[in-house]
């Protein structure tokens, strides 16, 4: 669609040969605003690599491996912190994934007129509310009700059955890395539903009215007509959904319970790399190595993000099917 | 189990009137489950909004005072306010959005009316789309980088400009979708009454999508004034009252998260009173911007 609107330009552009100055300059100032965004990105990417560089240097690739974080002996490792970001992240987006698909699902089927406006819209706002809001209603209303309502059951159910069980031990203490997962899937559904509703309106009416002719279902529908249809999207829906998991910071950074050990327990605390900058940051001065790790982790985090965002663009772009 | 359903339905040469009934029970069945458990998502949604609303009600409003716009952040028990935090939060938001807006306004323009086709404008394109999701704390440790440390200091300005760099991508991608649904004939009109390029565009084009962009920007401010980590090494927070944009400032978002995870019951008490503030605001914004939206779309 946006193709066969962009396409005037060209007489435009034979237009503004006869004319002035005014386009020759405004053309300029419009090309280096792009310009500049292009620059923007790579500075970003460059200045998380200088300051990361002494980490890297002291440390090589076991930085990614080296699960040891000790201030004290000024020895860092990041592989605590990118696990838990991709543990919580992909988790987030297990329990994220099936709810954002029913709201879709009921947005574009099956709830009548009238009422899927004001829904969607309230989908929409629980995009809106920042994640610092996010972090304290997870502190204050999940940590206790996970503490005392759900992991303890789980911990008597589950920690004994042997490989899984590793999975739920330790202390019922509400924090840890499936509160935030929780949180994390609470924050990316908005997102994630809205781009499965929006791209389950682009299959065409045509389609789904034989489907129906034949005497399908509305979920034959959905399944046999639209999933198919849709399918690459979808999926870059749930990319982008994970890009905003992986860097998610204050929600997390509330629940996460900040502990820069390995645990096995999805009940055990520990540390996104966004919680880890967010949290060791204060404490660390100008120039040291700490502070550099801490630069470090985050240029690992922008490269994740990257490849996660840019295969999602990818994806999402229109005619990828 | 719906598998099985449809392959039974395509082998049906036999027309046994009870299995054909059986069948067609079965396909009623699973449609009905399927669309209970939407209808359960979408509840499970929505209650979360509820759940989060209802509890900023229940725990800020009890402590929603004069003295939170009247006075400053104190030391606990000394009935402070949070009126520097608000400023501050209206100063940052405010230097993020005058320094974002335009320079996202002229990216889009550029995509929209210039780049048709080129590789510098899908790559354009592609960068600002990543930057729309990239992690907000990155751009905090990037103008670290590049402002707080070589300068040796926090400061206002620096956390106005963290912000910028989260609006550049959404004016952008709002602008650029709303040029390309300016229909030809407008532009055809400005063409063939002797405008050139630049007129057109800033006089028909932009104007024409002024709404749309609007919306944009709106949605822009709700999402800048609600962030909290491209503050934490920026503006860093300031429990004084301070205007100055080369000193550490206060932000609401900052002070909340400071005040949160502190031991005195007052002070947590008006992170919730904040935190109230905050999420009403940055609601109140986006239902106005989606109205404003609305006779477009």
């Amino acid at each position: 669609m946006s193709h066969s609107l962009a396409s005037p330009a060209k007489p435009l552009a034979s237009a503004s040969r006869t004319s002035s100055v005014g386009d020759v300059v405004f053309a300029a100032i419009a090309k280096a605003a792009g310009v500049f965004v292009l620059l923007l990105l790579g500075a970003i990417i460059v200045s998380l690599f200088i300051g990361g560089w002494p980490t890297f240097r002291a440390f090589g690739m076991g930085f990614l491996f080296n699960a040891d974080w000790d201030p004290v002996q000024n020895v860092f490792g990041g592989a605590v912190p990118i696990y838990g970001t991709l543990v919580t992240a992909v988790l987030a987006i297990v329990m994220a994934v099936p709810l954002a698909f029913g709201i879709a699902f009921y947005l574009t089927e099956l709830a009548p007129s009238w009422f899927r406006r004001p829904v969607g819209t309230a989908i929409e706002l629980l995009a809106a509310v920042p994640s610092i809001i996010y972090g304290m209603w997870g502190f204050f209303m999940i940590v206790p009700f996970m503490a005392e309502w759900v992991q303890p059951p789980l911990i008597d159910a589950l920690s004994d059955i042997p490989v899984v069980g590793a999975l739920f031990k330790g202390p019922p203490f509400g924090t840890g890395i499936f509160t935030a997962s929780l949180i994390l899937a609470v924050m990316i559904l908005p997102f994630i539903a809205a781009t499965m509703r929006d791209v389950f309106q682009t299959v065409p009416a045509v389609y789904k009215e034989s489907a129906y002719g034949l005497g399908c279902t509305t979920w034959e529908v959905m399944r046999s007509i639209v999933i198919p249809y849709t399918r690459v999207s979808v999926v870059g829906g749930i990319m982008l959904g994970l890009g905003r998991a992986l860097g998610e910071t204050m929600a997390v950074t509330f629940v996460i319970g900040n502990t820069n050990r390995l645990s096995t327990s999805l009940f055990g605390p520990g540390n996104t790399i966004a919680s880890i900058v967010a949290l060791e940051f204060p404490e660390s001065q100008a120039g040291s190595l700490k502070l550099s790790s801490l630069l470090a982790l985050g240029f690992i985090l922008f490269v994740i993000s990257f490849i996660v965002l840019a295969i999602s663009r990818t994806l999402l772009r229109p005619g990828a099917k | 189990m719906s598998a099985t359903t449809s392959e039974g339905e395509m082998a049906g040469p036999k027309r046994d009137p009870q299995v054909a009934d059986m069948l067609s029970r079965r396909r009623q069945r699973s449609n009905w489950i399927v669309k209970a458990l939407c209808i359960l998502a979408t509840t499970i949604g929505l209650a979360f909004l509820a759940l989060i609303l209802v509890t900023l009600f229940w725990l800020g409003f009890g402590g929603l005072q004069w003295t939170v716009f009247t006075e400053a952040t104190k030391p606990p028990g000394s009935h402070g306010g949070l009126i520097n935090a608000i400023v501050g939060s209206l100063i940052q938001t405010a230097i993020g959005t005058a320094v974002g807006t335009p320079i996202g306004i002229m990216v889009g323009v550029y995509l929209a009316e210039y780049s048709l086709g080129t590789r510098l404008g899908n790559a354009v394109r592609f960068v600002s789309d990543v930057l729309l999701s990239a992690p907000s704390i990155l751009i905090g440790l990037f103008i670290y980088q590049v402002l707080v440390n070589p300068f040796d200091g926090f400061s206002g300005i620096a956390g106005g400009l963290a912000l910028a760099v989260i609006v550049i991508p959404i004016v952008v991608r709002t602008t650029e979708d709303m040029l390309r649904l300016i229909p030809v004939a407008l532009r055809e009109a400005a063409v063939a009454l002797g405008a050139p390029k630049w007129k057109s565009i800033v006089l028909v084009c932009l104007r024409a999508a002024l709404d749309g962009i609007a919306t944009g920007v709106l949605l822009a401010v709700a999402r800048i004034a609600g962030e909290t980590a491209p503050l934490l090494f920026t503006s860093l927070g300031n429990l004084n009252w301070s205007l100055s944009l080369a000193q550490p400032m206060s932000s609401l978002p900052v002070t909340i998260y400071q005040y949160a995870g502190s031991a005195f019951e007052d002070w947590v008490q008006l992170a919730w009173v904040g935190a109230l503030l905050i999420t009403l605001g940055v609601l109140a914004l986006n239902i106005v911007a989606r109205v404003l939206l609305r006779p477009r779309a």
